[in-house]
Parts: C-alpha cells; sequence; structure tokens
C-alpha cells in the first residue's frame, strides 16, 4: 500500500501538472455501484410534522437513481429510520445503520436532543455526521467533534441579528418575549441577549413561555399585554406563531412584532392568522418564500415544483420543511460529486469542510455556502423580510454571523 | 389468569430451566470473540435494550399482574431512575454499580409515596391518575429550579463505564454484563418474593382484596409496598438505560415508552417472569421488524406509497391478541399442555 502511495505520488511529481487521477478509495457503504446513506427522522410521535423531510430525501434520490443513474455512476441507498424523536432509539437506530447496514454517512438526522444523544459515538466511530436538522450553535465545532457539521443558520445568530437591528432602529422600546420553552426557545433567547446587549435589563419588560404541548397561548399574549410592551419578540413554532399573531390582533395590541424564521411560513402561520392581522411582522430568512409570487418565475422555483408535483406528489408544498430538506439535499449531492472515486469517509469530511461559494436552489440571491476546516457552519447568512400584503418582502443587506 | 400465575411463580423445577436459560444469555457476548461480524457490538447493544426493557416489564408485571394495580405511568418512574443515576454519576461521582441501586432506591421513594393517594383509586380511575404522571414527569424534569442538575431542556450527557481492566471485553460486552447481573439479580429477588408470603398476599389483594383483608392481610402497607418495589425495579432499569445510551433527556420518557412497557408485559403474558423477558424482546425487535415489513411490502409489491410501520405494527398486535390472549408465555403454557395431553393418551 505505502509502495503503491509513494509510486502514485512520484509519478504524479513526475508529470508535475497533471494532477493524479484518484485512485478508488472506498469507506463502509460504497461500491462500484452503490452508496449507502443513513438518517433518522420523526415520522412518528411529537415531532412527527418534521417527517416531510425524510419524505422528500427519499423522494429527490429515488428521482436521482432512475433519471441520472445515481451519483457519478453510483445509485443512492438511502435508509430512512422512524426514531419517534426519542434520543435513545435515535442512538439504537444510528448503531444499526453505522454498525449493521454500514452507512457511509448520516445525513440530516433531525432534532437536537436526538443529535447530542449521538454526537460523541458518530465522533469516536468516524463516521460523518453531516448537515444536521437543528439550528442549534453546537453543532459547529471541528476542533472537539470533527465529524459533526450543522446546516441551518443557528437560532443563536438568528436573534443575535434581531437583537442588533432592535438596538439600532427602536432603542426607546419595551420588549415583550413569547417563548418555547425548550432548546429552541432557549437558543433563540441566548442570541437574542447577546444582540441587545446592555439594552438586555433595560427594554426587556416581559418574558413568557410556553410548552409545546399546550392547546393555546392566549393568556400567555394577554399577560405580556399587560407588562405594557411596545415590541414583541415572537420565538415560536408555527401552530403557536399563528395563534399569536391572531390574538394580539384580536385584543387589539399594536406593538412593532419581530418573528423567528421557524414560525414564519406564509402557507402553515401567515394565511391561518389571517394576512390583514400579520402586516408589518419582521422576521429573517435565508431561503426563498415558495408562496411569494415574486419567485413564481424564477428557474429554480419551477425547477423545485416540477420535482415536487412528479416525484413527491403527496406532500403539502406550501410546508417550509420541503424547502429547507431540497436545499440541504444538494449540499449532500455537492459533497458526494466532489469526491469522485474517493469515497472515503475521512474525503467526505474534508469535501465538507471546504465548499466554496456554493450557489443552491431556492437559497435567496446572494446567499452562498461556504465552510472550511475551521468553519462547520455552511449556511451563515440571513435576510430580514417585512409582511407586506400577501408575502415577506426583504429589506436591508445580507447580514452575515461573521459581520455580526 | 390466576392458575397461570401459580405454575410460574411456585411450580417446584422451574429451577433447572431458569439456570440452563440465563447460561444461555451469558453465553452469548462470548460469542465476540470468535466472530470478525461489524455488526455484533449492536447486536449486543440491542441485547442491553431487551435486557432493559425486561426489566422494566418486571416493574410493571409485578404491580398489574401479581397485584392487580394498573399504572400507565412507570414511563415516570424509568425517567425519575434514569436521571438519579445520571445525576448522581455526573455531578456527585459516585460509580455506575452503586448509582444503580441508589437510583432503585429514589425510584422506591417515588413509587411507595404515590402508593399512598393511589391507594383510594382503583381500576381505571388509577389508570388515569398514572397516566398524568407519565405526562406530568417529562415537563417536570425540564424545569427552571432543577435545571442545574437535570440540564433542562438539553439533558444530561455521561460517559459510559470501561470495563474493568482485568477483563477483557469490550464496552458493549461489558454492558451487557452490567444488564445481565442487575436482571437476574432481579429476576432472583422477585421470584423469591412471589413465592413467599409477601407473594401469596399480593396476589390475595389481586384476586378479592375483600377477602384478602379479612383474612388479616394488611392491604394497604401491601398495595403501597408492591407500588414501591415496582418502581425500584423499573428504575433500575431507567438507570440501566441511562448508562448504556450515555445521555438522558425529557424526550426520551413520554407516554410513549409508558405504552410500550404495556405492551410487552400483555405480549409477554401478564403474571409470568418468563413473559417478562419474552416481552422485552417484543419491545425491541417489533418495533424494528414492523418498519423492514413496511419497507419490504412497499418493494415487494411496488407500492407508490409507505406502509405506515405503526399500522403493522398494530395489526400485528391485534393479531397476537386474538390468537394468544395470555400472551407468548401463555401461548408456549398452552402448546406444552396440548402436548403432554397427546403423550399421556397414547
Amino acid at each position: 500500500m505505502l509502495r503503491r502511495r509513494t509510486a502514485l505520488l512520484s509519478a504524479a511529481a513526475a508529470t508535475f501538472a497533471v494532477p493524479a487521477r484518484a485512485e478508488k478509495k472506498y469507506g463502509p457503504g460504497v461500491t462500484d455501484t452503490e452508496i449507502k446513506i443513513g438518517q433518522t427522522m420523526p415520522y412518528s410521535g411529537n415531532a412527527s410534522a418534521y417527517g416531510v423531510a425524510g419524505r422528500l430525501h427519499a423522494a429527490y434520490f429515488r428521482m436521482l437513481n432512475e433519471t441520472q443513474g445515481g451519483i457519478n455512476g453510483r445509485k443512492i441507498n438511502f435508509i430512512s429510520l422512524d426514531d419517534g424523536y426519542s434520543p435513545p432509539k435515535t442512538m439504537e437506530l444510528t448503531r444499526q445503520l453505522v454498525e449493521r447496514d454500514q452507512v457511509l454517512l448520516m445525513f440530516y438526522p433531525l432534532g437536537t436532543q436526538t443529535n447530542t444523544a449521538i454526537h460523541k459515538y458518530m465522533n469516536q466511530k468516524k463516521v460523518p455526521h453531516l448537515f444536521l436538522a437543528t439550528g442549534a450553535s453546537k453543532w459547529g465545532d471541528p476542533k472537539n467533534f470533527p465529524w459533526t457539521m450543522g446546516w441551518q443558520p443557528d437560532y443563536h445568530t438568528e436573534c443575535k441579528i434581531f437583537g442588533k437591528h432592535i438596538v439600532a432602529n427602536h432603542k426607546d422600546a419595551k420588549i415583550a418575549i413569547l417563548r418555547q420553552n425548550d432548546d429552541m426557545g432557549n437558543d433563540y433567547l441566548s442570541g437574542f441577549k447577546e444582540g441587545l446587549g446592555a439594552g438586555w435589563e433595560k427594554m426587556v419588560v416581559a418574558d413568557a413561555t410556553y410548552e409545546v404541548t399546550d392547546p393555546t397561548v392566549d393568556s400567555q399574549i394577554l399577560q405580556i399585554k399587560n407588562s405594557g410592551a411596545t415590541l414583541f419578540m415572537n420565538i415560536t413554532t408555527p401552530k403557536f406563531s399563528a395563534q399569536s399573531i391572531k390574538k394580539v390582533a384580536e385584543i387589539g395590541w399594536k406593538p412593532i412584532h419581530y418573528l423567528v424564521s421557524v414560525g414564519a411560513s406564509v402557507g402553515a402561520v401567515m394565511r391561518p392568522a389571517g394576512i390583514e392581522n400579520a402586516q408589518g411582522i419582521v422576521t429573517a430568512q435565508f431561503a426563498k418564500d415558495v408562496t411569494d409570487p415574486r419567485w413564481a418565475t424564477a428557474p429554480d422555483y419551477l425547477e423545485w415544483k416540477a420535482f415536487m408535483d412528479k416525484w413527491n406528489p403527496t406532500a403539502n408544498q406550501l410546508e417550509g420543511s420541503n424547502v429547507s430538506s431540497y436545499i440541504s439535499v444538494h449540499g449532500l449531492v455537492h459533497v458526494l460529486k466532489k469526491c469522485g472515486d474517493d469515497l472515503s469517509r475521512e474525503n467526505i469530511m474534508r469535501q465538507a469542510a471546504n465548499i466554496k461559494d456554493l450557489e443552491i436552489p431556492l437559497l435567496l440571491p446572494g446567499i452562498k455556502v461556504n465552510t472550511s476546516p475551521t468553519n462547520f457552519y455552511p449556511i451563515r447568512a440571513e435576510q430580514l423580510a417585512r409582511f407586506e400584503g400577501d408575502h415577506w418582502t426583504l429589506f436591508g443587506d445580507l447580514i452575515s454571523a461573521d459581520a455580526g | 389468569m390466576a392458575a397461570m400465575a401459580r405454575s410460574w411463580a411456585t411450580k417446584p423445577h422451574i429451577g433447572l430451566w431458569a439456570i440452563g436459560f440465563w447460561l444461555v444469555l451469558a453465553a452469548l457476548p462470548l460469542i465476540g470473540f470468535v466472530t470478525e461480524s461489524p455488526s455484533f457490538e449492536y447486536y449486543l447493544f440491542m441485547g442491553q435494550s431487551m435486557l432493559i426493557y425486561a426489566i422494566a416489564v418486571l416493574g410493571l408485571n409485578l404491580l398489574i399482574g401479581f397485584n392487580g394495580q394498573i399504572s400507565l405511568g412507570h414511563s415516570a418512574f424509568f425517567a425519575v431512575g434514569a436521571y438519579a443515576a445520571a445525576i448522581l454519576m455526573v455531578h456527585a461521582s459516585v460509580p455506575y454499580w452503586l448509582a444503580i441501586p441508589l437510583a432503585g432506591i429514589v425510584c422506591f421513594g417515588a413509587g411507595f409515596l404515590f402508593g399512598f393517594p393511589a391507594l383510594k383509586l382503583e381500576g381505571h380511575y388509577l389508570a388515569l391518575a398514572t397516566f398524568t404522571l407519565a405526562i406530568a414527569v417529562p415537563q417536570l424534569l425540564k424545569h427552571k429550579s432543577i435545571a442545574g442538575w437535570t440540564g433542562g431542556v438539553g439533558g444530561v450527557l455521561l460517559d459510559k463505564p470501561d470495563p474493568p481492566a482485568f477483563l477483557p471485553l469490550s464496552v458493549d460486552q461489558f454492558l451487557y454484563y452490567v444488564c445481565l447481573i442487575v436482571a437476574m439479580a432481579l429476576f432472583w429477588i422477585v421470584y423469591n418474593l412471589l413465592r413467599g408470603r409477601s407473594g401469596r398476599a399480593m396476589m390475595a389483594i389481586r384476586d378479592h382484596a375483600m377477602a384478602a383483608g379479612t383474612m388479616g392481610i394488611d392491604t394497604a402497607l401491601y398495595k403501597t409496598m408492591t407500588f414501591g418495589v415496582s418502581a425500584a425495579i423499573t428504575g433500575m432499569a431507567g438507570a440501566l438505560s441511562a448508562i448504556t445510551v450515555a445521555y438522558v433527556a425529557p424526550d426520551s420518557f413520554t407516554l410513549q415508552l409508558s405504552i410500550s412497557f404495556l405492551v410487552g408485559l400483555v405480549v409477554g403474558g401478564i403474571a409470568s417472569l418468563p413473559g417478562c423477558l419474552i416481552g422485552g424482546a417484543f419491545i425491541v425487535l417489533v418495533q424494528n421488524s414492523s418498519q423492514s415489513i413496511s419497507d419490504w411490502m412497499k418493494d415487494a409489491f411496488s407500492l407508490r406509497y409507505d406502509v405506515p410501520a405503526w399500522a403493522i405494527y398494530g395489526t400485528l398486535l391485534l393479531l397476537l391478541m386474538f390468537f394468544l390472549p395470555n400472551g407468548l408465555a401463555g401461548g408456549i403454557t398452552a402448546i406444552r399442555g396440548l402436548f403432554s395431553r397427546a403423550t399421556q393418551k397414547t
């Protein structure tokens, strides 16, 4: 082995400019005709609504296999298993995928607690743990966890952007916060605190929480209104975003309203809450809103729509997960293509950590995916948007986490 | 049901069978020394899960099967046990072998205390009361006031214990033996408990509480004690689960888990000790295989849509309940009965 590599090296050196064609190197789960990829996804249980992401991935790989013969001639064998959002189950299924089924890598496993359960294991086993479907900020830590890489802009960064924007534009506001009592809510809150800086003590007058299992947030809305707040920082998931927007309008409260991107879907939140109630709300986005008529003729939107109609016909196209998971699968396909015939686990991580200015369909114009061996946060920019008419209107410049 | 309980719990010659069976279980990890298969460690991990669920079902069986009190809240005791072990190991640096019985003691306390109000409730009222326990505990674990200990929504990460240096075992082999030893000890304790005076009292209360009281049995004491012991056993299963997964989080202990225990109990066989082991294996194996059956059906019949794995799971359960109403252990007894009758005739 050593001798062959030296021989190759010297051959490459002899021919100087001509790069040596990488010899075929396969990690587990790879053959000349197949690449095996694993995933855990909550298809059942409390978080089953997120399962659409896994179904979209399965449909996308089926499309790749049938129309293009897979990636570089290798079909994708995609195994996505139901963990019911339960961390011990995620652990068991991940071990099944890694040890029994011998997958090359784990792609887009969903959930913060579930990924926390397998974080150490993946790094001990040295299996790529790529593009996780969670916005927690702890996934970009290449020094301690070189086999794990996040994907979307993290919650912390997003709320930091809001905090800074509020300090710059509404410095006399009295802020009320409504947040979900879980890791997502906490991450958002810590970012918001950082963004407000010294303003935190001065400006925040109410901080209410709810449980994801609560039926409504009506009483919390009344409570924070009575605190005399003039600005509402709304850290909620879709069902509660819609409820809170509606309730705020019902009781005639007119605060300046910031809403986190998780709850900013037009189809799932704004329409049910009432378009007229949602005017002027500010959010942050990194992906195109597919209900926005402005993108109706954009080539990437049309491509997505055609794919959804033909290959994923049972999905509800208004659900935001169908966009974010579509974006993420392009990230993985890019990495696999770049790997060429060297599909070792080391090379997967090397390519994932060397993405340069990658443009992906449905990302906002100007947002490019960039990673480096010290930067494991692939998407870091977002843009603020205001709800006007029946869609989000982008305003201001792209705001990136590095600058923030 | 009562007849079956007697047959399993008090049969004189069951000892040899049981010893042989446990020896087989103890020999399984040794395959690791001859196999090169990379999946082997994963199968050992499955084995750990099965043993853990078997212990949890044993705890529940003691309560439901042998004492006639229903609980939908055993996921709460499982959670308390898991958290107790994790907190003791992380914050107090207690070794794992001490954390398991300590978690049991904590859960005994919790179960005993819950047993008092439960005394006032019978049948489906008790089921509802314990149901609230299953729902409330994961929320309470997230509460701010104890977040310093429980890690709030983030949970607690812990280190898997290393096998002692003098044993040439891998981590998974070692943890399998830890689970097996705890399981053997608890099954042995419960077996002896049931054969003695306390066991007879527990079963008498189940069969006719008033009659038992008239006979001089302190029904209140026995019922609360049974609740405590049952919670302690399930709590130790939780502690083992925390150690083998090396992570505890509130989302791990949903009502779904309680239902899984109940399913394992009914499928294995109510009031049957071997049934607990069957139930534990069932919980782990059948949920996974219903997913495989769903995939297979999709391929085999080239269906366009997924067959929901949970629908297959449900169908399997229905069939089992229809053909083996006494659970798998009950089914085995019935078949043995048929067999011996057939041989007697000839």
